[in-house]
């Protein structure tokens, strides 16, 4: 199975508010908020790590987790956020635009 | 408001975290609008490095709405660079502009931005009636041309149509307007005071008879009239108004001037500090006149607490009723609209019949006296105005 990466787009806002972090897509001004575990996710989504590894350096290794759980339930967050324009998803490591 | 939303904010207010701020660039503009409560002259406005500077500070802070407004925010030289810092640093902008100044190398700019939104000034779908309001020739014209630029381009844009004696006429004009080039469309039937307390454009505010019909128009609404406009519901148990906050002001909001000025709201203009010299976060911490104002809660509020619309048909503006001379006392327009909507008189407006009566028996009345809620709802229940719930009242 190629590894899948991800990436955050320029096209959000965010911010934490406590533990979670606020986000608000700009192409359906869908608000989002994510949990600790989804946030850790999101901050580490720098389009050259796999997911795979992601999930477990950041989710894993600070959270009393199973890891094929967490790579399925990572997967669907991803699968939702990449739907509103708030993750970008490929195949291959994905390049930052200027 | 979303029920997200909601949360975001209930939770920011109990971290004191400020989710929201109002930052006016500049003051200067190429409008000169009828109903403006600003003075255009500019003295002495924040430098692209202060504004980027506060931006950080504010980042930091947890601001998550960030709204650029003016004057006219494109009168500024740097505006897009101030703009593109904000998003760098991840704001969920909002901008208010009367859009004469956006062309398509503009809208392309603004496009790139992913902006949440942008709102634009729009006072009648007529030419001679717009530009008789911004007494700037052809403005409608650029307008709708940049609003259509923008909506070309997947950009939200939202018509502020704010309702004076001169314009109510056209608001349907306006929403048909809005429909057909794709934006959305809000009313704001309150004129404000001007920000050094001159109170001369009042005279401009639309009379109860058309804000009767505002207040029943289902197409402004999105809801039932009946119900937005049923009788109020009573003050509030002691126990429940000790706990209701008159608004965000301070408490998840605040609005920062071109000068550096901080006060509670835009229509707050209480002065709790400046960023030229205090830091944003010091200031929204620390500042004595914000945690004044962040500590009031209906309960400290003498004549409101104990009137009928404070469990719910009010929306006292405490920024109103601090530039009518009390932070504490009722807002006299609000206290209007919610009459105009409800038929039922507010406890301000008894006080204010009271002091005026007494006034020649150059009597001493203490201000903060309540008056009885059972008096509130009938003894001084009117009808000035249609409304079969009034009626059933009387």
């Amino acid at each position: 199975m190629s590894p899948v990466y991800i990436a955050r787009t320029k096209e959000v806002a965010a911010r934490s508010i406590g533990n979670e972090m606020m986000i608000m897509s700009a192409r359906d001004s869908t608000l989002f908020s994510l949990n600790e575990t989804a946030t850790a996710i999101w901050q580490a989504a720098d389009g050259v790590t796999p997911l795979a590894e992601i999930v477990e350096r950041s989710v894993c290794a600070n959270f009393e987790v199973d890891p094929a759980t967490a790579l399925r339930d990572a997967e669907e967050l991803v699968e939702g956020l990449s739907r509103h324009g708030i993750l970008k998803v490929s195949n291959l490591p994905i390049e930052e635009t200027p | 408001m979303s029920a997200l939303i909601q949360e975001m904010s209930d939770k920011a207010q109990r971290l004191d975290i400020p989710l929201g701020v109002q930052l006016d660039l500049t003051y200067r503009c190429d409008e000169r609008c009828v109903h403006c409560y600003l003075d255009h002259d500019d003295r002495g406005e924040m430098t692209t490095a202060e504004i980027k500077d506060l931006l950080e500070q504010m980042a930091d802070a947890g601001v998550f709405f960030l709204t650029l407004s003016g004057g006219e925010i494109m009168m500024r030289s740097d505006f897009f660079e101030i703009v593109e810092h904000a998003r760098r640093l991840s704001f969920c902008v909002r901008l208010k502009t009367n859009a004469v100044m956006i062309r398509q190398p503009e809208a392309d700019r603004i496009q790139a931005l992913a902006l949440d939104s942008v709102q634009i000034s729009v006072y009648s779908h007529r030419a001679e009636v717009h530009d008789a309001i911004t007494r700037l020739p052809g403005s409608l014209k650029r307008t709708i041309e940049a609003v259509r630029l923008l909506v070309e381009r997947g950009v939200k844009v939202i018509f502020a149509n704010v309702l004076m004696r001169d314009n109510f006429a056209d608001y349907p004009g306006v929403q048909a307007l809005a429909a057909e080039v794709g934006a959305e469309y809000t009313i704001d039937p309150t004129i404000t005071p001007k920000i050094d307390g001159d109170r001369s454009i009042l005279g401009l505010n639309i009379d109860r008879v058309e804000l009767q019909q505002i207040f029943r128009d289902p197409s402004l609404l999105g809801a039932d009239p009946e119900e937005f406009c049923a009788l109020p519901g009573g003050p509030p148990a002691p126990q429940d108004a000790q706990k209701m906050l008159p608004c965000s002001a301070s408490h998840t909001f605040c609005y920062v001037s071109p000068y550096g000025d901080v006060c509670p709201c835009v229509q707050f203009p209480l002065l709790v500090g400046n960023v030229r010299t205090t830091r944003f976060l010091d200031i929204w911490k620390h500042s004595p006149q914000m945690k004044e104002v962040r500590s009031i809660t209906l309960s400290d509020l003498p004549v409101c607490s104990s009137c009928a619309h404070g469990g719910g048909s009010c929306s006292r503006c405490p920024g109103l009723a601090y530039m009518e001379g009390n932070m504490h006392g009722p807002s006299s327009q609000d206290c209007e609209k919610s009459y105009v909507r409800t038929g039922v008189i507010t406890a301000g407006m008894i006080i204010h019949r009271e002091e005026r009566s007494i006034a020649g028996m150059v009597q001493i009345r203490n201000s903060t006296e309540r008056p009885q809620s059972s008096q509130v709802l009938v003894l001084y229940l009117e009808r000035p105005i249609t409304h079969q719930w009034a009626a059933a009242w009387s």
